[in-house]
């Protein structure tokens, strides 16, 4: 039943893509791939990978088709040039698809316990995690403490990202956004209609920042954790401007103060690893935080999630404001 | 051969090869960009199926558990997914200045234009 479930989902992606390659609609090509997330977050739950599925849902569906959906806003909805050299295209596409497909002769069976990517640490995460480190959920104990540094490399790049992308647009026109508005004669803005979802919004905004701070605190026993918690978190704030307008979304919380709240993370997931150090352990080893190291990883995990969740929110918002604030900045 | 047994990994390779024939194709910068998300994501599906356990549970320890999956692949590409889409908004943020340079997204009307200067 699962392989049923799996080949079908797989074939959907594969039709999806094949969809997004024709069509000339942007509008269109980016809803399908709002789509196709979603169909790889069914997809990664068929084969256990609840943490992941959770991301990619949050990241996939959410934060990137609202970006994809800004940028068109603010530049073309049609894709108006002719594919370049298709016949060459195919050709080298498809030589290194057989090549590949040739490499995949000699790997194991999908699902076979005795593949090798099976046998050298993981079983060691498996079997003492649990005295080790202490969370029910593996992935946490890998992902925040196994594999600190890793992480700690992932929440700079995406801090950097978060950096390059205010350097390269920032908030040009941000604070003309308004009289802009009021220039074209727009004094009310195209949402102000629709009530209902105003009124169902407001309700829905508390429910989300509950969940994740939630899918937070309970990273532990469950599926979630920072990156997923930040994701969902910015999306509240996300979906309050999307409906209130960037000058209220921007008041909420100041661009400025998340630029402040992002390296905090940053620093806090850091700081955890230089008193670790100051207490004479290793880097990020949590064993030395508390009397008792499980108590000591436990308070560890708990810190740098939190700074994880920290930064993955304030970049995620800090991104969409910067791409919101060039919408209407042409006309 | 058993279809089932690979099945995964085709379709994993078969979404990179689309992925990449987008990028090397299509001129829209927008839809290169996705083209991009596509091959990201094939390679995040290869990560998982591997990691697959056949008969496993979601490695989160619970009692009368025995099998599990393997948990490293996921974490991998956790960090991986958060990773892509920051990666994939300097990209957007490129295009955006892109734009307000050229006032186009396409590739050979930018080409036309820096050729006219």
């Amino acid at each position: 039943m699962d392989l049923v479930i799996d080949i079908v989902l797989l074939t959907f992606l594969g039709i999806i893509a094949l969809a997004i390659n024709r069509i000339d609609k942007l509008f269109c090509v980016i809803m399908l791939s709002g789509l196709y997330s979603l169909l790889c977050a069914s997809l990664f739950v068929t084969m256990d990978a609840v943490d992941v599925a959770f991301t990619e849902a949050a990241v996939g569906t959410g934060i990137a088709t609202v970006l994809l959906l800004s940028t068109i806003g603010a530049t073309d909805t049609h894709q108006r040039s002719a594919p370049h050299r298709p016949l060459l295209a195919l050709l080298v596409v498809c030589t290194t698809g057989a090549i590949l497909i040739y490499g995949t002769m000699d790997m194991p069976a999908f699902g076979d316990p005795e593949a090798p990517v099976h046998q050298h640490v993981a079983p060691r995460y498996l079997e003492e995690s649990q005295q080790e480190v202490g969370p029910p959920n593996i992935v946490t104990s890998i992902l925040g403490s196994y594999r600190g540094i890793d992480t700690l490399g992932e929440v700079v790049v995406i801090f950097t990202a978060g950096l390059s992308v205010v350097g390269l647009i920032g908030f040009r026109g941000m604070q003309k956004y308004g009289d802009r508005q009021r220039a074209a004669g727009i004094t009310k803005d195209d949402m102000d209609e629709h009530l209902v979802l105003r009124v169902v919004i407001k309700i829905f905004i508390p429910l989300i920042l509950l969940f994740a701070l939630y899918v937070q605190f309970h990273g532990d026993y469950g599926p979630g954790g920072g990156f997923q918690a930040g994701v969902i978190f910015a999306s509240g704030f996300i979906f309050y401007t999307l409906m209130f307008g960037l000058d209220k979304g921007m008041r909420v919380i100041a661009p400025r103060v998340l630029g402040y709240i992002g390296s905090l993370g940053v620093l806090l997931y850091g700081g955890v690893g230089i008193t670790t150090m100051l207490l004479g352990g290793n880097f990020l080893d949590y064993d030395v935080l508390m009397h008792d190291p499980l108590h000591g990883q436990h308070l560890g995990i708990f810190l740098i999630e939190l700074g994880i969740g920290i930064t993955v929110f304030s970049i995620m918002l800090l991104i969409f404001f910067a791409f919101s604030s060039r919408k209407g900045l042409r006309q | 051969m058993n279809i089932g047994a690979h099945y995964n990994y085709w379709v994993a390779i078969f979404l990179m090869m689309t992925g990449f024939y987008i990028v090397i194709t299509h001129g829209n910068l927008i839809k290169k960009l996705i083209g991009l998300n596509l091959f990201s994501t094939s390679v995040f599906i290869l990560y998982i199926s591997l990691g697959k356990v056949k008969g496993g549970s979601a490695p989160i320890a619970a009692p009368g558990i025995e099998v599990y999956s393997n948990p490293l692949p996921h974490v991998l590409i956790l960090t991986a997914i958060v990773v892509g889409v920051a990666t994939i908004a300097v990209g957007l943020a490129l295009v955006l200045l892109i734009y307000d340079r050229y006032g186009t997204i396409e590739e050979d009307e930018i080409r036309l234009k820096d050729d006219s200067l």
